[in-house]
């Protein structure tokens, strides 16, 4: 056959996409019960971080049971989980945050003390920030600012927890330092705290012991 | 060329990163600390020394016109696989460097190495002369992702190494050293220094 005549070439092209597609899915295919276990471990662990224990992939499923005492929704589509953890004996609330960073998708827990208003911790993940910059968020140094920070000021009036530039302030309410060089990531966690916490406002305004 | 030859051209005379200037952009991006740089220098010498034997392999069977095509198919399976087992077996580092092993698709030293070698050699020679680039570029990483790590946040691994005593004493980060700019100044003097040693 002419190795370079249009049927070749046609032929060619067809067997080698078909190829690699099956060889592509047969891939996706036998990874993903790992994958997926990788991300619901994965997602233990950050929950858990957030409430500052430690745990790593072989023992944060059991951590998780011990740790995480009920989940409940705070809206009716589901969207806006609250976990209740007892740590120490002290009942922590998890709240769930959601926003979009500089590439994609951000996310991140908040723990609040039983006073529903003082950090007691946190933990952030990414899906794709730059590494080193933007990416820093998921490191614990970051997670460990917002620790002792409270999202209600001095007037009881929800202001959320700010991010600003290493060295800067604001007035009136809480607020951590950004990442140097990942701006626009900061900028990210700071709208993400503001959006995804105001949705929990009414349930935190709500007494300690009703749900 | 002998393989001992064919492995080491690329770390001085023909080095992609400071003589041929390819891969300029993912080494810019992924150096502000060590180990991202170590990961994505492994990660791209697999994959072009993978992708080399493929394509050699295939060589005698490729049509020339669609050449490029079916390098470019090649290399994003061979990525998007690794991807998948690190995601399934190392997930904490595919987390960490998500979009860029995506991005090694389009790194220029994977193209050029299939056109310019793979596909006019024999596959040993071809793994030889993929594994020779793939390091040598991560050498370059690596010094840069080095020097950058070690001045722009005091630290080396993640660990700290600049004593708290320099702190005290005045010393402070730079923070430019973190910045995409100094990415490229840093590689612009590696390549002063080769340059200025082979005269």
């Amino acid at each position: 056959m002419n190795k370079e005549g249009n049927t070749y070439t046609l032929l060619y092209a067809s067997i080698l996409v078909t190829l690699v597609a099956v060889g592509l899915a047969f891939t996706a295919e036998v990874l993903h019960p790992q994958q997926s276990k990788n991300e619901a471990i994965d997602k233990m662990q950050q929950i858990l971080a957030a409430v500052n224990v430690p745990a790593n992939q072989s023992t944060a499923e059991a951590l998780y049971q011990q740790t995480i005492v009920s989940t409940f929704f705070v809206d009716n589509e589901e969207q806006h989980p609250v976990f209740e953890a007892l740590v120490g004996g002290q009942k922590k609330y998890i709240l769930a945050l959601r926003g979009t960073g500089l590439w994609g998708p951000i996310w991140g827990y908040l723990a609040l003390n039983d006073d529903k208003n003082t950090v007691f911790g946190a933990s952030f993940g990414h899906a794709g920030e730059t590494p080193g910059l933007g990416a820093e968020i998921a490191l614990p140094p970051f997670a460990a600012r917002f620790a002792g920070k409270k999202i209600f000021n001095a007037e009881a009036k929800f202001t959320s927890i700010a991010i600003v530039k290493p060295g800067k302030s604001v007035p009136n309410k809480d607020y951590v330092d950004g990442i140097s060089g990942g701006t626009i990531t900061s900028r990210g966690v700071d709208a993400m705290l503001y959006a995804s916490l105001e949705v929990y406002v009414p349930f935190l305004n709500s007494e300690a012991d009703e749900k | 060329m002998k393989n001992k030859e064919l492995f080491l051209n690329p770390f001085s005379k023909n080095n992609p990163i400071t003589v041929q200037m390819l891969g300029i952009c993912s080494a810019l991006a992924v150096t502000s600390k060590l180990e991202p740089a170590l990961v994505m220098g492994i990660s791209v010498t697999v994959v072009v020394a993978l992708s080399n034997v493929i394509i050699s392999l295939l060589r005698n069977t490729i049509p020339t016109r669609i050449r490029i095509i079916v390098q470019l198919v090649v290399v994003a399976a061979v990525v998007t696989v690794v991807n998948e087992i690190l995601k399934a077996y190392a997930y904490d580092v595919s987390k960490q460097l998500s979009v860029f092993i995506g991005l090694i698709i389009t790194n220029c030293i994977v193209m050029g190495r299939l056109e310019v070698f793979a596909l006019a050699n024999k596959p040993l020679p071809s793994l030889i002369d993929g594994l020779g680039n793939g390091l040598s570029y991560a050498i370059i990483l690596l010094v840069t992702g080095f020097v950058r790590e070690l001045l722009g946040s005091g630290s080396l691994l993640g660990y700290q190494v600049v004593p708290n005593k320099l702190y005290e004493w005045g010393y402070e980060n730079n923070g430019l050293m973190i910045l995409p700019p100094m990415a490229l100044i840093v590689v612009a003097c590696i390549i002063w220094l080769q340059k200025a040693r082979q005269k």
